[in-house]
């Protein structure tokens, strides 16, 4: 399979140090994770080369040569698709002529065709209207689809949600999960959101302070404890299955999720769907014997693969669900009294899972 | 209307249609690096555009005549080249006009480029636009306005003009002799009433001209994003 291969090291104007070798498959969306200042954007306008990295770096995509050094391909050739956190769309251009702006410079690419993005992008009301004019989720819907336009090879995001408030933020995110499913082009997306990254990354490069701590796909990443993403407050495990059954009576949904079943909430999809789920460490507890007189209906039994102080008065515990992994955060006093060693077969109790986004092939494992 | 009248009017209008056109076309790419770039080399350069706004014209008229003269490495190629002389001719005149008129292009176009965002060039890059086109495309339309403002005040100023003029131009009927100076020597030969004729004309005209200026700079299509 093609390839995507970075080794970048730049020195910013401000002494900023970025240091990043890494090779991605060029397929399925994989996210450049990490706090800001870590550089996630500088990684993505240099693989665009709109700040092409300085120094020995080098970029390749397949085994094309963006950047061998000092010998850069402009922006312009590279075939590529940005959308920017601010959509930036041209204000003296209408929507229908900003669209079009890219398809005036495409080539001779004839895909996708404009009806094609104006109908996957629910962009048919807008097209007259001039960018000032319309709300900020429908400009980075529109500038999402005129970087569609121009026919890229892969599609390259800046933070594109940052700027949306709530709910255009989850109209967004449904259409880029669309967009996800739908498309063959690699998708590099930056983020420091993590519930955002989980809904459609299938891969993750990790940042920290311009190094790469951690590459993998997102779901190994989010339940090993030696990155900082099971360390952060929200951490969570992200764990595939697939719809079982639909419980109409009570409004719930049965996944089945190695052999165990959850219970979620009602879902509008059909049955044997693969389906990912979050499930945060701080929602999971751990019993030594199933109780039985809980309100809580996912108790499901898990071996205990690790346990990690993560300092103060938690413990943070990696448990198996058949091949797949949770994350439990639990009170240290607590895996005192009940003496949890690894290897010990409990019970998890799972307060809440929140269903993401429908699986796609490859992303399950 | 007397005949040297009309042919002041009629050489006036071509010194500044003449001068506009080479002010738009030295001006534009000069005002975009000065507004993309910010070093001492920028700023020599900056300083140098503007000083016709505070120099009197008699000292550019004087400096641009001894470099216009027969015996300068520049009047020799002139005259190698066409056959006649450059001082005191019409070119003399483009030449004076374009330096003298220089800074009220270039304010007003570099003032606008710099408002352009960035990132709308960047944005323009990735979709496929090289240079020239990102110019074509998303800078000019951006900056219609203030090409119109540049090329204007361009076009007045040197229908205004008189000192450097007079310096590299003299006065030669039909060759050199704008309104202003024809103004000069009507007053000279104190023919107050054809001077009257002149002078209320270039008035009328100025004043209209930067009236529709402002009034159309005030009713703007779109805002440049701040």
């Amino acid at each position: 399979m093609r390839q995507i291969s970075l080794s970048l090291s730049h020195t910013g104007d401000d002494g900023f140090s970025l240091r990043i070798e890494c090779q991605v498959p060029a397929s399925g969306v994989t996210a450049i994770y990490g706090p800001s200042g870590s550089g996630k954007t500088t990684v993505l306008n240099a693989l665009a080369g709109i700040q092409p990295a300085s120094g020995n770096s080098t970029i390749q995509f397949g085994n094309e040569y963006w950047q061998n050094g000092t010998q850069i391909i402009p922006p312009w050739e590279r075939k590529i698709g940005f959308v920017f956190q601010d959509a930036r769309l041209f204000p003296h251009l209408n929507i229908r002529q900003n669209l079009e702006y890219a398809i005036k410079r495409r080539g001779d690419e004839s895909q996708p065709s404009f009806e094609e993005i104006i109908d996957w992008l629910n962009l048919g009301d807008l097209l007259n209207r001039l960018p000032e004019s319309v709300s900020a989720g429908q400009k980075q819907r529109v500038a999402i689809g005129r970087a569609l336009l121009c026919g890229p090879r892969i599609l390259l995001m800046d933070e594109p949600l940052a700027n949306l408030d709530h709910a255009a933020r989850r109209e967004c995110l449904h259409y880029l999960q669309r967009l996800r499913v739908e498309l063959d082009i690699p998708i590099w997306y930056v983020s420091h959101d993590i519930e955002e990254v989980s809904q459609i990354a299938d891969r993750l490069l990790l940042l920290e302070n311009g190094r790469l701590e951690a590459q993998g796909s997102l779901i190994d990443l989010c339940s090993r404890l030696d990155t900082r993403l099971s360390h952060e407050e929200q951490a969570a495990a992200i764990v595939t299955g697939s719809i079982q059954h639909h419980d109409t009576e009570f409004g719930l949904t049965e996944i089945l999720v190695d052999e165990q079943t959850l219970l979620v909430n009602h879902l509008e999809a059909p049955r044997g769907q693969q389906q990912r789920i979050r499930i945060p460490a701080r929602d999971v507890s751990i019993c030594r014997a199933r109780p039985q007189d809980s309100s809580i209906l996912n108790i499901i039994p898990v071996q205990i693969l690790e346990i990690e102080a993560t300092g103060g008065s938690r413990v943070l515990l990696r448990l198996s669900l058949g091949d797949q992994c949770l994350l439990a955060r639990i009170t240290r006093k607590s895996a005192e009294v009940l003496q949890l060693t690894v290897g010990d077969e409990v019970f998890a109790q799972i307060k809440s899972a929140a269903l993401l986004s429908q699986a796609t092939k490859g992303s399950a494992q | 209307m007397t005949e040297g009248e009309l042919g002041a009017i009629w050489l006036t209008i071509k010194l500044a249609s003449v001068t506009t056109v080479f002010l738009l076309l030295l001006g534009t790419p000069l005002a975009w690096w000065l507004s993309r770039r910010r070093s001492n080399i920028s700023a020599f350069i900056e300083s140098v555009v503007a000083l016709p706004l505070i120099l009197p014209p008699t000292v550019l008229g004087f400096y641009l005549l001894l470099m216009l003269a027969p015996q300068t490495a520049l009047g020799e190629f002139w005259q190698k080249l066409t056959g006649s002389q450059l001082a005191f001719s019409f070119s003399a005149l483009v030449i004076g006009s374009v330096i003298y008129s220089l800074p009220f292009v270039v304010q007003p176009l570099q003032a606008a480029f710099s408002r352009v965002p960035h990132g709308l060039l960047q944005a323009a890059a990735t979709l496929g636009a090289p240079p020239l086109d990102q110019f074509l495309s998303v800078v000019l339309p951006l900056c219609r306005r203030s090409f119109i403002t540049a090329a204007s005040l361009g076009f007045a100023h040197t229908v205004g003009e008189f000192g450097v003029v007079l310096m590299i131009g003299g006065n030669i009927p039909g060759e050199t002799q704008v309104i202003s100076i024809a103004i000069y020597d009507q007053v000279e030969s104190l023919q107050y009433g054809n001077a009257h004729r002149l002078a209320a004309g270039l008035l009328l005209f100025s004043a209209a001209l930067l009236f529709f200026l402002y009034r159309s700079n005030r009713q703007s299509f779109w805002r440049l994003p701040e």
